[in-house]
């Protein structure tokens, strides 16, 4: 059972080093959705540990909050694009001190 | 995933991803979640990520340099130090052998039965929550004709 725990630690993890790493925004998005998934692997997990449905109920959220999030995260990287004409988040300072 | 260079390549692993969680799900006995990872998941966002990639072709890769240096190796220490963090708690939790799992767990009839009995208000709030999203969408990829 820590089999499928460790494993969605494993995806977390990638994904994080996704977001820290790379510079393209579109992939830094992909890495978020990563970790979202590792996640719900754990809930799946700790539904079946524990015989409760809880868990599954909740893995239906984090898929809504996803679709949200992506549909809004999207349309603000094509906006950027736009104005910038780039997605390497590193030419995206404007908010530069 | 994370270590192809075009984007399009790490969409298509993430797509290998999402197909194999959802097998795993269904070795947990969620049914319902593997389908739902399915369709919603490889069948709408990743074809949304696929199309940006397309529409966002020219320029989408990244330059060569790099501007913040000590990033990668830090990037990839924290993440090892996560990584560890997180596994050391699972394995002391020391779960043992999951039970037989309960008749129908899973169904979506399971699903749906636990989601109206106590999830009745997050479920109106998601759903307002997905308006919020298309409304977000829609005023976002608007041309900027008001100002």
């Amino acid at each position: 059972m820590s089999d499928y725990l460790i494993l969605s630690g494993v995806l977390f993890a990638i994904g994080a080093l996704g977001v820290l790493v790379r510079r393209n925004a579109l992939i830094v998005f992909m890495s978020i959705e990563l970790m979202l998934n590792a996640v719900n692997l754990a809930f799946v997990s700790f539904a079946r540990q524990l015989n409760d449905m809880t868990g599954q109920v909740i893995v239906f959220f984090v898929l809504v909050v996803a679709a949200a999030e992506v549909v809004v995260g999207l349309a603000i990287i094509v906006n950027i694009f736009r104005t910038k004409e780039t997605v390497d988040i590193d030419d995206i300072d404007l908010l530069r001190g | 995933m994370i270590t192809r260079s075009k984007p399009v390549h790490s969409a298509i692993a993430f797509l290998g991803t999402l197909v194999s969680l959802a097998g795993l799900f269904l070795l947990l006995y969620a049914q319902f979640v593997a389908i739902l990872q399915i369709v919603i998941y490889a069948g709408a966002i990743l074809v949304l990520f696929l199309f940006v990639i397309m529409l966002l072709h020219a320029r989408s890769g990244e330059g060569s340099v790099e501007k913040l240096r000590l990033q990668r190796p830090l990037a990839i220490v924290l993440s090892l130090a996560l990584l560890a963090g997180v596994s050391f708690l699972f394995l002391q939790a020391g779960l043992s052998e999951a039970p037989t799992p309960a008749a129908g767990m899973g169904t979506a009839e399971e699903v749906g039965k636990t989601l109206f009995d106590h999830f009745i208000l997050p479920f109106e709030v998601a759903s307002v929550l997905l308006l919020a999203g298309i409304l977000g969408a829609v005023v976002l990829s608007k041309k900027e004709s008001w100002s």
